[in-house]
């Protein structure tokens, strides 16, 4: 039994999981070559239903963040509690040739975010359900961080 | 056929634990029939929306059961603008001669939690933390601050504004004056938004009688016209709330397109406005919609915010009773309040915070998600 059997990941379908290297997945029109994040049936740019599923790249730039400081109501869930709720950054990351992606950063603090910035996409455990599966999420790192993913 | 607005009536904006939020719809709705000196039983059709509050039809009951058509309206945050423009079809198509337009609601404290599956948006989104509506106006004004060089500073402006017009606005929620230092230093919600840039979800009412314009003078000396209204939504390419990822292109979004509408069917320019009601869920968000509806270029807001061009003796009085910051937002009635405040401007009828020198031409804007926009210029 692999260590991935008591795992899953946070939405069905967002990204390849159980997988030796996860990527974001999309769908790309084949009419017009844009790309959505998560993979969707048509392309909302010209409505296109000839639409592919495919692996997003894992490295893009900043393109605008914040800082989430108030635990969110549900259906907000990340195990936390009022008490243990730790602020944490949101981003878009423009993934070239693809979508600008929107995800939770490793970064919670906004001096050490820039516009522009290099980032790479990271896999972490996110919340431990009742049942024992250890919940994954994605989130985006400044590249070259050490990958403290605890946020 | 031109629309006349000929009654308004309003149920002041804020906490009210005696009234449901069907009452406070009900207060203004008298209010608003009393204005207009008419009956509700004149009245030959409503549209009304609540998003919180129960169903706007239900209004009848306290109202009178006279057999009205009465249609509901949920459209978010663009609800009233749909409503408002649902009756100005109605009455140009020359079906009716006079109707209600009514608004109100009634929210628990604290931040929106919306569902995202309403929306067509997996329940992961909402589980990791991005389901909220802070975080886009942070991320927008963020972006928009590095584009332009628009300063914390114009932010804080633009809340210092809301309350001292509040202050002036015996319906406002929020009445007590706040300086510049103070919302700065007040607590950090989504960066780089302090508490006081926000506004927040709030209960009230507003109900308006529209007619056609040439029976405008059975009802009142002061009808004010409606020289056009407008409602968009998101095109591909534009930077929205609620949106897990978005086009590497960039085009303008809704409100934009709503603006430009509504001025061509008006046959004016952004410089023939007098006073203007601009969506202010946060401080952000009047400094984005300053441009986005034609009334400066991106990055003017920092200069006419600090020589206090918005303020209402300014060039351009912008959210003269407060806007949602000082009003808070009853989704159902927070897009006709704008309308009651440029009615209530135009008759000349403001007191305190009365724009000088007789405006006729008065402009309001909504925005909301999940990418919507609603916009009207009414003349007097």
């Amino acid at each position: 039994m692999s260590a991935h059997d008591l795992t899953k990941p946070i939405g069905e379908g967002i990204f390849t999981w159980p997988s030796e290297n996860p990527a974001l997945l999309g769908s790309r029109c084949q009419d017009c070559g844009r790309a959505a994040f998560p993979p969707q049936t048509s392309c909302s740019a010209c409505c296109s239903t000839r639409v592919e599923v495919e692996e997003l790249p894992r490295q893009g730039t900043l393109w605008t963040y914040t800082i989430q400081r108030f635990m969110p109501k549900a259906p907000y869930n990340s195990g936390e509690t009022q008490e243990t709720f730790k602020p944490y950054g949101v981003g878009y990351v423009e993934l070239p040739g693809g979508v600008r992606v929107e995800g939770r950063l490793t970064e919670n603090d906004p001096e050490k975010l820039q516009i522009g910035m290099d980032m790479e996409l990271v896999f972490y455990p996110y919340r431990t359900d009742p049942d024992g599966t250890e919940v994954i999420n994605f989130a985006f790192s400044p590249v070259g961080s050490a990958a403290d993913t605890g946020a | 056929m031109d629309v006349a607005i000929v009654g308004v009536g309003i149920h002041p904006f804020g906490r009210t634990p005696e009234r449901s939020g069907l009452q406070q719809g009900a207060y203004a709705a008298r209010a608003a029939l009393k204005d207009a000196g008419v009956a509700w039983s004149d009245v030959q059709f409503a549209y009304g929306g609540s998003f919180s509050a129960g169903s706007a039809d239900a209004l009848v009951n306290e109202l009178g059961l006279t057999g009205l058509p009465f249609t509901n309206v949920a459209n978010g945050c663009a609800t009233g603008g749909s409503s408002l423009m649902s009756a100005y079809s109605a009455i140009k198509s020359g079906e009716f001669d006079l109707g209600m337009v009514v608004g109100f609601d009634k929210h628990d404290r604290g931040a929106f939690n919306a569902d995202p599956k309403s929306m067509g948006i997996g329940g992961w989104y909402g589980e990791a933390g991005l389901m909220l509506t802070t975080q886009f106006f942070a991320m927008k004004i963020t972006k928009y601050m590095a584009d332009y060089g628009v300063s914390k500073r114009a932010l804080a402006k633009v809340s210092e504004k809301a309350f001292q017009n509040g202050a002036l606005n015996p319906n406002a929620w929020r009445q007590t004056p706040i300086g510049e230092e103070e919302i700065l230093n007040s607590m950090m919600v989504n960066d780089p938004l302090t508490k006081y840039m926000f506004c927040s979800p709030s209960e009230g009412g507003i109900a308006l009688l529209v007619c056609r314009a040439d029976q405008a003078s059975k009802y009142t000396d002061k009808p004010v016209i409606i020289k056009g209204a407008a409602l968009r939504s998101r095109r591909y390419g534009s930077f929205e709330v609620f949106a897990p990822s978005q086009a590497l292109e960039h085009i303008a979004g809704p409100t934009v397109d709503a603006s430009k509408a509504v001025f061509e069917m008006a046959g004016v320019g952004p410089g023939d406005i007098d006073v203007a009601q601009l969506q202010d869920t946060e401080a952000g968000a009047e400094i984005m919609h300053m441009s986005e509806n034609g009334f400066c270029e991106n990055g003017e807001q920092e200069h006419m915010l600090l020589n206090g061009e918005t303020t209402i003796n300014g060039r351009l009085p912008v959210n003269t009773d407060g806007g949602c910051i000082a009003n808070g937002e009853p989704i159902g009635a927070s897009g006709l309040r704008q309308i009651y405040e440029n009615v209530v401007q135009l008759r000349g009828e403001a007191g305190a915070r009365q724009v000088p020198d007789d405006p006729k031409l008065a402009y309001s804007h909504v925005y909301g998600a999940p990418g919507i926009s609603a916009v009207t210029i009414l003349q007097r």
